[in-house]
């Protein structure tokens, strides 16, 4: 496995298409393999306490959405969690690199995901965690996808924190509007229903992303759901 | 006498205020039990709601945190309906969690199918890595509970239910217990099942291995137990032929016979009482006493 450490955190914002290129062969990436871009680097670059060497103190960050993953992974190349030239290695046998993420081969992945609706519950179990080894400092933050919040599971995880005031618990859903039935008068209005602070913002705007990420949310949940141009438009 | 369910949220209650790593998490099946404890460990003893997906999410989401889960509710709940997460916010993430059930194949008939959970342990087969155990009785089930919350970070199934033997056996987690010898076969009875299959084998010239762990399955004891006889009756309160590969494998190498016994896979549409579900199943004393005769004689 990469020792982090001796990696330099050389890459910034302008640097992301090229790592992606990487993986991919294509510096013009479609709506869909970009879509969580923006979201990611802002979290990463501006909001999360985590690095490579920081152990149970840390911000949480964990990707529910495991689908598409090249732009999480340029920004852990970015980051300093993985070395770029791992990245050429993408999908192939003995790479570390799925088109899944696992957080078994990858440094700085809290959770293996792919399949749907898992990284919700799992985030709630991890801020109780946290909360019940009086551990307040950490935040807890996961990625999901419009589609995905179909997922059952999901609504009963953002019932539960919101009636139990998790409010060390985030999520960004990245609304594309890939949904097949979508959700009338918004996602953010789900999570408001059930008690949490949400927010609705242009995913490709950095500065709008930051200051609905570090919004103050006193006893709630906190949802921030990131607007990006249409998958299939 | 308490029951099994009874022992657990006394004993889990008393280990909640020695480790500070146990949770519990609930799905409002068992709140009442644990209510001391919740009021004792407001942060350690969490209940969802009706949300079993939940359950089993927040159970890998505590594990992932450092802290060693306990989740529970009825078998039905518990494996079969979030039996994705139990694969991958469990085994998949790399951690472990110790599953507590109640309720098992039959303890519930007038509730029907709904509450019948037969083929939970098959299910867990067909995943790497999970100790499972099945006491037979609440002084087993405290035992085998302490043990697996004592287990380090693996990952733990231990099925609960009303179904029980008279007496304890001296059970060790992994070991299967001789409680009779014989020269013409091996019955293996494993959890509740014992108290039937000894009084169906009462003149049987058979060895009785008792089970109260399943998985990891006792090989050894078992091929210390066949001699140079292997002829081998599972007696499971659970699906039928769910230990018979672990049976098979165990005696691979030599000339067998293995017959499994257990709940049957179709469904039973009757209501009533445990006693007369075993009854239907050929699982009392009368019904095996035939099987198990006609298969080794």
């Amino acid at each position: 496995m990469t020792t982090a450490a001796i990696i330099p955190q050389e890459y910034g914002f302008r640097d992301l298409p090229h790592l992606m290129a990487l993986m991919t062969g294509d510096e013009k990436h479609g709506p869909a393999a970009t879509s969580t871009l923006d979201a990611l680097w802002v979290l990463y670059d501006r909001v999360l306490r985590v690095s490579p060497a920081m152990a149970g103190d840390r911000d949480r960050f964990l990707l529910s959405k495991g689908h598409g993953p090249m732009a999480y992974y340029a920004v852990l190349a970015a980051k300093g969690f993985l070395a770029a030239d791992v990245l050429p290695s993408f999908g192939s046998y003995d790479s570390p690199l799925g088109h899944h993420p696992d957080r078994l081969l990858v440094p700085g992945v809290e959770i293996g995901s792919g399949s749907l609706g898992h990284g919700l519950p799992l985030a709630v179990g991890t801020a109780l965690g946290l909360r019940a080894q009086g551990l307040t400092n950490p935040a807890v933050w996961v990625l999901i996808g419009d589609a995905e919040f179909d997922e059952g599971s999901n609504h009963e995880a953002l019932a539960f924190a919101g009636a139990y005031g998790l409010d060390r618990l985030h999520v960004v859903a990245i609304d594309n509007s890939s949904a097949t039935h979508g959700w009338r008068g918004g996602i953010a209005t789900r999570f408001e229903a059930e008690g949490w602070s949400a927010v609705t913002v242009d995913g490709r705007d950095h500065e709008a992303l930051y200051e609905a990420y570090t919004a103050p949310h006193p006893g709630r949940p906190h949802a921030v759901v990131a607007r990006v141009e249409p998958k299939n438009s | 006498m308490d029951t099994m369910r009874e022992r657990f949220f006394a004993v889990t209650t008393e280990l909640l205020d020695h480790d500070p790593r146990l949770a519990v998490v609930l799905a409002d099946i068992s709140t009442d039990g644990f209510a001391p404890a919740a009021r004792r460990h407001p942060d350690r003893v969490v209940n969802v709601g009706i949300r079993e997906q939940l359950l089993i999410g927040a159970t890998g989401g505590l594990a992932l945190a450092g802290m060693r889960p306990i989740a529970h509710t009825f078998a039905s709940f518990l494996i079969e309906r979030p039996f994705e997460q139990v694969k991958l916010d469990l085994g998949h993430q790399g951690v472990g969690a110790v599953l507590v059930s109640a309720a098992g194949s039959y303890d519930w008939p007038a509730g029907g199918r709904t509450h019948m959970a037969p083929g939970d342990v098959a299910l867990l087969d067909t995943l790497p890595g999970w100790t499972v155990h099945v006491p037979g009785h609440p002084d087993e089930a405290e035992t085998l509970l302490r043990h697996a919350a004592a287990d380090g970070d693996s990952k733990v199934y231990v099925r609960l239910s009303a179904h029980r033997n008279d007496a304890a056996q001296p059970v060790e987690p992994g070991r299967f217990v001789t409680v009779r010898q014989g020269r013409r076969g091996v019955v293996l009875a494993v959890g509740p099942m014992l108290d039937a299959v000894l009084a169906a084998t009462e003149g049987l010239d058979v060895t009785v291995l008792y089970a109260a762990t399943v998985r990891p399955f006792d090989a050894a004891g078992l091929r210390a137990a066949v001699g140079d006889h292997a002829d081998v009756v599972l007696v499971e309160p659970y699906l039928a032929g769910t230990s018979g590969n672990a049976a098979h494998e165990a005696l691979a190498d030599l000339p067998h016979r293995v017959l499994g016994l257990g709940v049957p896979r179709e469904e039973h549409r009757h209501y009533g009482s445990i006693a007369e579900h075993l009854a239907a199943y050929g699982l009392d004393a009368s019904g095996l006493h035939e099987r198990i005769a006609s298969y080794l004689w």
